[in-house]
C-alpha cells in the first residue's frame, strides 16, 4: 500500500511540474522569437514578463466556454481531452533520472508510440464534432499527415531498438553509457526529429492549423478553457518529442564524466530537453510552411525510403559485428 | 456476487472489468446509430483488449493492438466516415427488411449461435482454473513474437505481404487520376 501511495505522489509531483512548464513555455517561445527578430516580446507582467502564462491562463478562464449548437456536444467536449491525456500519458515511460520514472515498462516505447497514433483521434474527432468547413479541411489534413509521419516514425527508431535490444526506455538510456546513439543513428535522429515536429503539428508542419488559409483549422470553433487544452497539448508533446530525442539518441540523465559529477543527472536530462525544445522554437522563426502536398510527398518518397535504408544499414552493420 | 469480486486479487479485478468494458463497449458498437459513435466504440473496445492483453502477459500483442488498430486502421475508418460525411442517423438509409416474421429470424438466428458458442467458449476459460493458470504463466515478449513470425510463421507472413501489396497497388490504381504526369501535372505539385 504504501508502495502506491508513494508512486501516486510521483506521479502527481511529475504531472504538477510539467503542465506549469508547458505554460512557461509559451512565454519562453513568445519571449525568443522576440529576441530573435530584434524585438523585446512580452515583458511587462512581472520580471522579464515571466508571469504572462498566468496572465494568459487568468484571461482565458474568464472567456466563454461555448459549445456551437451545430456540434456534436460529447465529441467535441471530449476531443481536448484526449490529446492532452494522451500526450500526458506518454510522460509515464520516460525515465527522468535514475531513480526517478513513473513506469519501467518492458514496451516503453511501444507505447509511447501508441500514445502518440491515439492523439490523433484528438484532432481528427475535434474537426469533425465542430462541424464546420475550416475545422473539417483542418483535422482532415492533420489526419492525413499524423498517420503518415508515423509510419517513419515508428521505422527510424526501431534502429535504436535493433542497437539496444530493447523496447524498455530505462534500458535504452542505460545502453548508452559507453556513448550516445547520436553517433551511429544519425540518420534514424533526423527522420525521428523531423516525424515527431509533424506529430505535434508545430510549424513548419502545422498545416492542420494554418491560419492564414484555414483560420485556425480543427480549432476553429474552440474557445475558452477547451481551446487551452489543445495549446496545452502542442507544448506537452514539443516538450515530449524532445524528452524522447534525449532519451533515445543523447542518453538520457547521462554525461561524459568531466561533466556528469558536476550537476545531478535529472537536472542534466532537464538541460537536454530545453536545448531541444530552443531548437523547435528557433526552428518555427525560421521556416516557411510547405504546401499540403509537398509535405505528403516528402514524406512517403524521401523520408520513408530513408528510415527504410537506416534500418537496413543498421542491421547489416549489427549482423556483421561492426557494433559488436 | 459480491463476495466473489472481494476473493479476486487486483490484476484479477483490472483484468475482468477490461473484459467488461470490452463487451459493453462492443454492444455499443452495434447498437449506436451514430456512425462516428459507433466507431469510437470500436476504439475504446480494442483499448480495452489490448489491456487484456498485457494483463495475460503479452505486452507486445497490446502495444501492437493499439498502434495497429486503435491508432491507424480505426483512424483511416474515421477518415473515410468524415470524407463521406455520415455520422448522423444511418438507420433512415438502411435496406428496409421485409417485415414477415421469418425474415426476421434468418436474419439474427446465424449471429446468435455463434455469438452463444463464444459465450460458452468464454465461461468454460473463465471457470477452468487450468487455462487461466496456463494463460498468465509466461511472458510473450517482442523476441519470441518475432521467432515465431519468421520461423514456423515465415509463409503466413509472406501470404499476408502479398495480399497487401495487392491491395496497395489496387489502390493506388484506382486513386491515380487519368493521364498523370502529362496534362494535370501542375494540380499535383512537382512530384505528382
Amino acid at each position: 500500500m504504501a508502495d502506491i501511495l508513494v508512486k501516486l505522489l510521483e506521479i502527481t509531483i511529475i504531472i504538477a511540474l510539467l503542465i506549469p512548464i508547458a505554460a512557461m513555455l509559451v512565454w519562453v517561445e513568445r519571449r525568443m522569437i522576440g529576441i530573435w527578430q530584434d524585438r523585446l516580446g512580452p515583458n511587462r507582467v512581472g520580471p522579464f514578463g515571466i508571469l504572462q502564462s498566468l496572465a494568459d491562463l487568468l484571461k482565458i478562464l474568464g472567456k466563454e466556454d461555448w459549445i456551437p449548437p451545430f456540434s456534436d456536444r460529447i465529441v467535441f467536449t471530449i476531443a481536448p481531452v484526449i490529446g492532452a491525456v494522451c500526450v500526458l500519458m506518454s510522460f509515464a515511460v520516460i525515465p527522468f533520472s535514475p531513480s526517478i520514472g513513473v513506469s519501467d515498462l518492458n514496451i516503453g516505447l511501444l507505447f509511447f508510440l501508441a500514445m502518440a497514433s491515439l492523439s490523433v483521434y484528438s484532432v481528427v474527432l475535434a474537426g469533425w464534432a465542430s462541424n464546420s468547413k475550416y475545422a473539417l479541411l483542418g483535422s482532415m489534413r492533420a489526419a492525413a499527415q499524423m498517420v503518415s509521419y508515423e509510419v517513419f516514425m515508428g521505422l527510424s527508431v526501431m534502429g535504436v531498438v535493433l542497437l539496444t535490444g530493447s523496447f524498455n526506455l530505462r534500458e535504452i538510456v542505460l545502453a548508452q553509457q559507453n556513448g550516445w546513439l547520436i553517433q551511429t543513428q544519425f540518420l534514424g535522429f533526423i527522420i525521428f526529429l523531423i516525424a515527431g515536429i509533424a506529430e505535434s503539428h508545430r510549424l513548419p508542419f502545422d498545416l492542420p492549423e494554418a491560419e492564414t488559409e484555414l483560420t485556425a483549422g480543427f480549432h476553429t470553433e474552440y474557445s475558452g478553457l477547451k481551446f487551452a487544452l489543445f495549446f496545452l497539448g502542442e507544448y506537452l508533446s514539443v516538450t515530449l518529442i524532445s524528452a524522447m530525442s534525449v532519451v533515445l539518441f543523447f542518453g538520457g540523465w547521462l554525461m561524459p564524466e568531466p561533466l556528469a559529477s558536476w550537476l545531478p543527472p535529472l537536472l542534466w536530462f532537464i538541460l537536454k530537453i530545453l536545448c531541444f525544445v530552443m531548437f523547435f522554437i528557433l526552428l518555427r522563426t525560421s521556416l516557411p510552411r510547405p504546401r499540403f502536398d509537398q509535405l505528403l510527398s516528402f514524406g512517403w518518397k524521401y523520408m520513408l525510403p530513408l528510415a527504410l535504408l537506416n534500418l537496413l544499414v543498421t542491421a547489416a552493420f549489427k549482423l556483421g559485428g561492426v557494433y559488436g | 456476487m459480491i463476495s466473489a469480486l472481494v476473493e479476486l486479487n487486483p490484476l484479477q479485478l483490472t483484468f475482468y472489468s477490461a473484459a467488461l468494458l470490452a463487451i459493453v463497449a462492443s454492444l455499443k458498437v452495434v447498437t449506436s446509430k451514430n456512425t462516428v459513435h459507433a466507431l469510437l466504440y470500436l476504439v475504446v473496445s480494442l483499448l480495452a483488449v489490448a489491456v487484456c492483453f498485457y494483463l495475460m502477459g503479452a505486452p507486445f500483442a497490446a502495444g501492437l493492438e493499439v498502434i495497429v488498430y486503435a491508432g491507424a486502421i480505426l483512424v483511416l475508418f474515421v477518415f473515410a466516415i468524415m470524407m463521406f460525411g455520415l455520422g448522423q442517423d444511418e438507420t433512415l438509409h438502411a435496406p428496409s427488411v421485409d417485415g414477415s416474421k421469418v425474415n426476421q429470424f434468418s436474419l439474427w438466428f446465424g449471429p446468435f449461435l455463434l455469438a452463444l458458442l463464444l459465450l460458452i467458449e468464454l465461461v468454460y476459460a473463465i471457470s477452468s482454473g487450468e487455462i487461466q493458470a496456463r494463460l498468465t504463466a509466461n511472458t510473450i515478449d517482442a523476441k519470441q513474437v518475432g521467432i515465431l513470425l519468421y520461423g514456423p510463421y515465415v509463409l503466413a507472413v509472406e501470404i499476408a505481404s502479398f495480399l497487401l501489396l495487392a491491395g496497395l497497388i489496387g489502390g493506388y490504381h484506382y486513386a491515380k487520376p487519368e493521364g498523370v504526369g502529362l496534362d494535370r501535372k501542375n494540380n499535383l505539385g512537382e512530384h505528382g
